[in-house]
C-alpha cells in the first residue's frame, strides 16, 4: 500500500462515517451499548497513539527525555486551560528548548 | 434574548472556535511533511478527510515506518466517532439531498461543540454553518502554510514538531479524562497494551489492538 492509496482510503472512509451519521435511522443512538461503545474507543485510540508516539522509536519502547518533556508541557498548559493552539507550541517549544540543550 | 442575538452570538461562537482550532492546521501540515508526506498529500486530507484526530493518527503512524493498513484502520475508528456525531445533529440540521451530502463534510468535534452549545435549532444550524466555514478555510489555508514551511525548514526534529501529534491528541482527550476515573482507566489501560504490544507488532496494530480494552470496560 503506497502512502497514497491511504491518504484516498482515509479520506473516502472518514467521509462515509460522517454521511452514515447524518443518514442513518434515528433509533440506532437509542442503543445505550452504541452510545457507550462510540464513547470509549476514541478514547482508548488516543490514549495509544499518545503513548506509541512518545515512548517508541521504531516500533521499540524508547525513552526520548524532549518528546517526554514537550508531553508534560502540553499537561501543564492543559491545566492551566490553555487554549488548543498554545498546548501544541508549548509541547514543540519545551521539546526542542530540551533537545537543543542535551544536543 | 431575541432570535437575532441567538443568531449572532452562534455565529461569535463558530468563528471564534473555527478561526482558533483551525490554526493548529499549521501543526498538521508540519507534523505530516515531517512524517514524510508530501505537500500534495498533506493538502488532499485537510480538505477531504477534514477530522484532525484522524489526520494525525495517520500521519504519525506513517512517520513510525507503520505498517499503513494498521495506520489507515486506525484513523478510520478515530473517525467514527464523526458518525455519532452526524446521530445527534441530524434533527437540529434536518438537510436533505445535495446540501446533506455537503452537510455531512462537516460533522466533526467543532461544529458539533459549538451546534450543540446554542439555545434554539436556528442558532445550532447558524453555529454550524459558521464554524464549518471558519475552520474549513484556515486549517486548509495553515495545512499548506505549515507543510511548506516545514518542507523548506530541514530537520523538523530540531523544532520539537514530534511532539505535536500527541499533544494534539492529549488536548482532545482532556475533557474526557478530565470528569471521568473510569475514562482515565481505560486510557491508562490502552497506553499499556500499546506500549506492551509495540516490540512484537508492526507498528500501528499495537494501537489497534489496544481498542479491545474497551471491550473489558463493556463487559464489567
Amino acid at each position: 500500500m503506497t502512502l497514497w492509496w491511504a491518504v484516498v482510503a482515509v479520506c473516502a472512509g472518514c467521509y462515509a462515517l460522517k454521511l452514515a451519521g447524518l443518514a442513518a435511522p434515528r433509533r440506532l443512538l437509542d442503543h445505550p451499548r452504541v452510545r457507550r461503545f462510540a464513547e470509549l474507543v476514541p478514547v482508548a485510540l488516543l490514549a495509544a497513539l499518545i503513548a506509541v508516539q512518545v515512548f517508541t522509536e521504531q516500533g521499540r519502547p524508547a525513552f526520548d527525555p524532549a518528546r517526554t518533556a514537550g508531553l508534560l508541557a502540553a499537561v501543564v498548559a492543559l491545566l492551566l486551560r490553555a487554549p488548543f493552539l498554545v498546548v501544541l507550541i508549548a509541547a514543540a517549544a519545551v521539546t526542542a528548548l530540551v533537545r537543543g540543550v542535551l544536543g | 434574548m431575541d432570535r437575532t442575538t441567538h443568531r449572532s452570538a452562534a455565529v461569535r461562537d463558530g468563528l471564534g472556535v473555527g478561526l482558533a482550532v483551525g490554526l493548529s492546521g499549521l501543526a498538521f501540515g508540519a507534523s505530516a511533511v515531517t512524517a514524510g508526506l508530501s505537500v500534495p498529500q498533506a493538502c488532499v486530507l485537510s480538505l477531504l478527510a477534514f477530522t484532525g484526530a484522524s489526520q494525525f493518527a495517520l500521519t504519525g503512524a506513517a512517520g513510525a515506518g507503520g505498517d499503513l493498513v494498521a495506520a489507515s484502520l486506525g484513523a478510520l475508528l478515530l473517525g467514527g466517532r464523526n458518525t455519532l456525531y452526524g446521530l445527534r445533529l441530524a434533527d437540529l440540521l434536518r438537510v436533505r439531498g445535495p446540501r446533506r451530502l455537503l452537510a455531512a463534510h462537516g460533522v466533526i468535534d467543532e461544529t458539533t461543540a459549538v451546534a450543540l452549545a446554542q439555545p434554539t435549532q436556528e442558532a445550532a444550524r447558524t453555529g454550524f454553518v459558521t464554524t464549518f466555514a471558519a475552520l474549513y478555510l484556515t486549517w486548509n489555508l495553515t495545512t499548506l502554510g505549515g507543510a511548506l514551511g516545514t518542507s523548506s525548514l530541514g530537520d523538523p526534529g530540531v523544532l520539537g514538531l514530534d511532539a505535536v501529534g500527541p499533544a494534539a491528541f492529549l488536548a482532545i482527550l482532556w475533557p474526557r479524562l478530565a470528569g471521568s476515573a473510569e475514562l482515565r482507566g481505560l486510557a491508562a489501560g490502552a497506553a499499556a497494551v500499546a506500549l506492551c504490544a509495540s516490540p512484537f507488532l508492526p507498528p500501528g496494530v499495537p494501537v489497534l489492538l489496544s481498542a479491545t480494552t474497551v471491550l473489558v470496560v463493556l463487559v464489567r
